[in-house]
């Protein structure tokens, strides 16, 4: 499956107070990343390098399998996409593992933040599949920016094979829009309230910062909510 | 023996307690069967739809104590859609309207209503035991019916159930008179409980060996408990943070001291690592310690505690605990018997256990007969060592995490090393394989794993001959479950006899057709042969060369069930 090559422009407002040149809206654009295989990590927090291939080399074709890093360190979440996640594997008890989500979302409300790593999702409108980020990683609204282009980059471009992004794709409507529309970064705080990124100095924001979200424009919700609505039944 | 009285043959029957002996007397002449029948209190049933409840109550008039399984147990993990089946609700109905004074059910993997619960709990009077484990449909109401109106309620046991939490004050329905409880775990419920219905409840039963508590329930709370109930042998702790300094936590800890005979130890459900501290002096008596629950303990304070634990026999834990934890255990715990070593990637702990781990336990450990290990890798020649030290086992399912790893030194596949293990392991009965296979795998495991009665399979071989050598080579074979495997219609169809010795068995995305699924339900009427659509489109039809996305097949004597969801093909 060949894709046009399309560029995601993601309209982050990560200005700080006071520098008019950044305030409120601003496009930018993001190359093709061709050096990544891309390939997405689903939902839980799983070291994506323990976890099985789904797509690229076939699983069973084992004559094939290449080594395996041998690395056990969780990757930086600036680097490389892992690889996708299968469905049932390892297998754990879905009990198991819903009772550490519950324990992990209990401990990020709770006063004390983990010294070492932030680490909150990611979701951005019309993408399958959610990131997560290690706030502690940046030091600067600027650089978590990046970050994040980098990352949902991938979402436009590339070889993964799931049909929600085939119908993404094929939305040449969408793709317009999403060349014109505006990304409006978000995030949730610590009283559940949703808020435009941006406002609090860093530091602020990484203690307060529970999740982020990533909305596209208005406009970009009434012309295309078919193609958003299979994106989101998708995930 | 034809020539004794029908008395004196039940009362050496009575002696006779296991399934499989009981139902081996029953197929020796009419007479026994009869008697067999007469006097059989305890029923297990692994496939609630290979038989009705009808038949069951037919047959079994005492019938005492019934064990119903539902789900394949793939189930567990997310590869069963919503809706499936394994309802309990017909047994309920069916053996509250007969004349059967039911006193203990056991249920896994099914789906339980409030309203079958509210039946249950009024329909036998004489009702002792309940144990769900990993089922799912009800809610704390229905707990509370349980609670006020099982009169002579000894053990209500829940493990990793999903339930609803209605808010309700289940705990308190407990009626004064209750004072014969001898196990409570209500450690899967997410919700609160009152603290005071609690221990009142505790105080109330000299009988109580076994509980477990819920994360909702606080140090100090857990402290009066313990205060009220020295007799108790199995403890799950809810909640066990505190402030090192606090009253409550010095209170703690001199409880701890009077606790003697607590000999198996869980939970740990919001654990602080500091407080580890308090249970050292009790560690000593322990046999069991489930710590993998126990998220916020790290590796290092595991090493800690587990240096204390000299005798213990069974070991559940998370993989944070490292390679080097594991010599600790090796060297400390002599006795062991059962080790489960769970995942921690999930929690973004990067420490992990590998082949040096299990060979150091398999060194330390020779009364190993259970285990449960998940790793990031593993190695042939590790493997053999182990085969080599550890000739009891029964058990063995080795998990690494990436699902087609070879063996990292020789980047060769485990054949070699799992076939050591089932050629040293004579009495294995159960065995899941991961990393790189081939077919020689399952050569092996047709060749010298005679026991075994259950194998899963997941990304291994390379062609039919694999699932073949298992179905031609192992007698004794009765779940097979298979996921992501090139194993088609060739194997499938090679000896369809096969299925009628076997309780079920499992496929999914491999290689097999729906023409060769429909072939096979042709064949052999008592078999229910399952296909899954998942797909949206309604309207498909089922062309016989389509692959067969999830195929689930199973003896039966009750045909095609009445209860499937609309995605259930029953060929």
């Amino acid at each position: 499956m060949v894709f046009e090559e399309t560029e995601l422009r993601l309209g982050l407002g990560l200005g700080l107070p006071g520098n008019e040149a950044e305030l409120g809206l601003r496009k930018r654009g993001f190359s093709e990343t061709q050096t990544e295989t891309t390939t997405v990590d689903l939902m839980l927090n799983l070291s994506p390098k323990e976890s099985a291939a789904a797509d690229g080399p076939d699983p069973r074709d084992n004559t094939n399998t290449s080594p395996k890093e041998k690395t056990l360190l969780l990757p930086d979440p600036a680097k490389p996409p892992a690889k996708a996640q299968v469905v049932g594997w390892p297998p754990v008890r879905s009990f198991r593992k819903n009772m550490f989500a519950a324990q992990k979302s209990s401990e990020e409300e709770s006063e004390k933040s983990s010294p070492n790593a932030s680490f909150v999702k990611v979701s951005m409108d019309g993408a399958p599949y959610l990131r997560k980020v290690d706030l502690k990683m940046y030091k600067s609204y600027p650089e978590l920016s990046d970050a994040l282009g980098k990352m949902f980059s991938s979402f436009t471009i590339g070889n993964c094979e799931s049909q929600g992004f085939k119908d993404f794709m094929n939305e040449s409507k969408l793709m317009d829009l999403l060349n014109s529309s505006d990304y409006v970064p978000t995030y949730e705080d610590r009283d559940g309230d949703w808020m435009l990124v941006g406002d609090v100095p860093w530091e602020m924001f990484v203690e307060s910062c529970k999740r982020l979200r990533i909305m596209k424009g208005k406009e970009a919700i009434g012309l295309a909510p078919r193609a958003v609505e299979k994106c989101k039944n998708r995930s | 023996m034809n020539y004794f009285p029908d008395e004196v043959i039940e009362h050496i029957f009575d002696y006779v307690l296991s399934h499989r002996d009981r139902n081996a007397l029953s197929l020796v002449c009419k007479s026994w069967y009869r008697i067999e029948r007469c006097t059989r209190q305890r029923v297990f049933i692994g496939n609630c739809y290979s038989i009705t409840p009808e038949r069951l109550i037919q047959r079994f008039p005492g019938l005492k104590s019934l064990t119903l399984k539902g789900k394949p147990h793939f189930a567990d993990f997310s590869l069963v859609p919503y809706g499936w089946g394994g309802f309990v609700s017909p047994w309920i109905e069916a053996l509250a309207k007969s004349r059967v004074g039911l006193e203990e059910l056991r249920l896994k993997r099914m789906v339980v209503s409030d309203e079958s619960l509210e039946l249950l709990s009024r329909s036998f009077t004489h009702f002792k035991s309940l144990v769900l484990v990993s089922c799912e449909g009800f809610t704390t109401d229905g707990l509370a019916a349980i609670a006020a109106n099982c009169r002579f309620l000894r053990e209500l046991d829940l493990q990793e159930n999903e339930v609803e939490d209605h808010k309700g004050q289940w705990l308190s329905c407990f009626p004064d008179s209750c004072t014969s409880l001898v196990s409570l775990n209500f450690a899967c419920l997410k919700g609160e409980v009152s603290l005071g219905a609690l221990e009142r409840l505790v105080a109330r039963s000299p009988n109580l060996k076994s509980l477990k508590l819920n994360r909702s329930v606080p140090l100090d709370a857990l402290q009066r408990i313990m205060m009220r109930a020295p007799q108790l042998a199995d403890l799950g702790i809810g909640s066990f943070a505190h402030d090192p300094e606090s009253e409550a936590y010095i209170k703690l800890k001199n409880t701890i001291l009077k606790c003697k005979s607590i000999t198996s130890l869980s939970g740990f459900l919001e654990a602080a690592p500091h407080c580890l501290e308090a249970i050292y002096p009790i560690c000593s008596n322990l046999t069991s310690l489930n710590m993998s629950y126990a998220a916020g303990i790290q590796g290092s304070d595991l090493i800690k505690l587990i240096r204390h634990c000299v005798k213990l026999q069974r070991l559940w834990i998370m993989d944070c605990i490292g390679d080097k934890g594991l010599s600790v255990v090796a060297m400390t715990c002599k006795d062991l018997q059962e080790l489960r070593v769970f995942p921690s990637v999930h929690l973004g702990n990067p420490a992990a256990v590998t082949e040096e781990g299990l060979v150091a336990i398999s060194k330390g450990c020779p009364k190993l007969h259970s285990l449960l290990y998940f790793c990031h890798q593993m190695t042939n020649a590790g493997l053999i060592e182990v085969a080599k030290n550890c000739p009891n086992f029964i058990r063995f399912r080795l998990c690494i995490l990436d699902a087609t790893k070879p063996d990292p030194d020789t980047m060769q596949p485990l054949d070699e090393g799992f076939g050591a293990i089932v050629q040293s392991c004579r009495r294995l009965r159960r065995l899941s394989l991961s990393g790189q296979l081939t077919d020689q795998v399952f050569l092996y495991i047709g060749m010298y794993a005679e026991k075994l009665e259950m194998l899963s399979i997941a990304f291994a071989g390379e062609s039919d001959k694999g699932m073949v050598y298992v179905l031609n080579g192992c007698k004794k074979l009765r779940k097979l479950e298979i996921r992501d495997c090139p194993f088609g219609n060739m194997a499938l169809l090679t000896d369809v006899g096969k299925y009628e010795t076997m309780r079920s068995l499992w496929m999914s995305s491999c290689e097999v057709t729906v023409g060769a699924c429909k072939l096979l339900a042709k064949k052999m009427p008592r078999l229910n042969v399952e296909i899954f659509n998942e797909n949206e489109q309604e309207d498909c039809s089922l062309e016989d060369g389509q692959k067969v996305e999830k195929m689930y097949l199973y003896r039966t004597l009750a045909g095609k069930r009445k209860d499937a969801p609309e995605y259930v093909w029953t060929l």
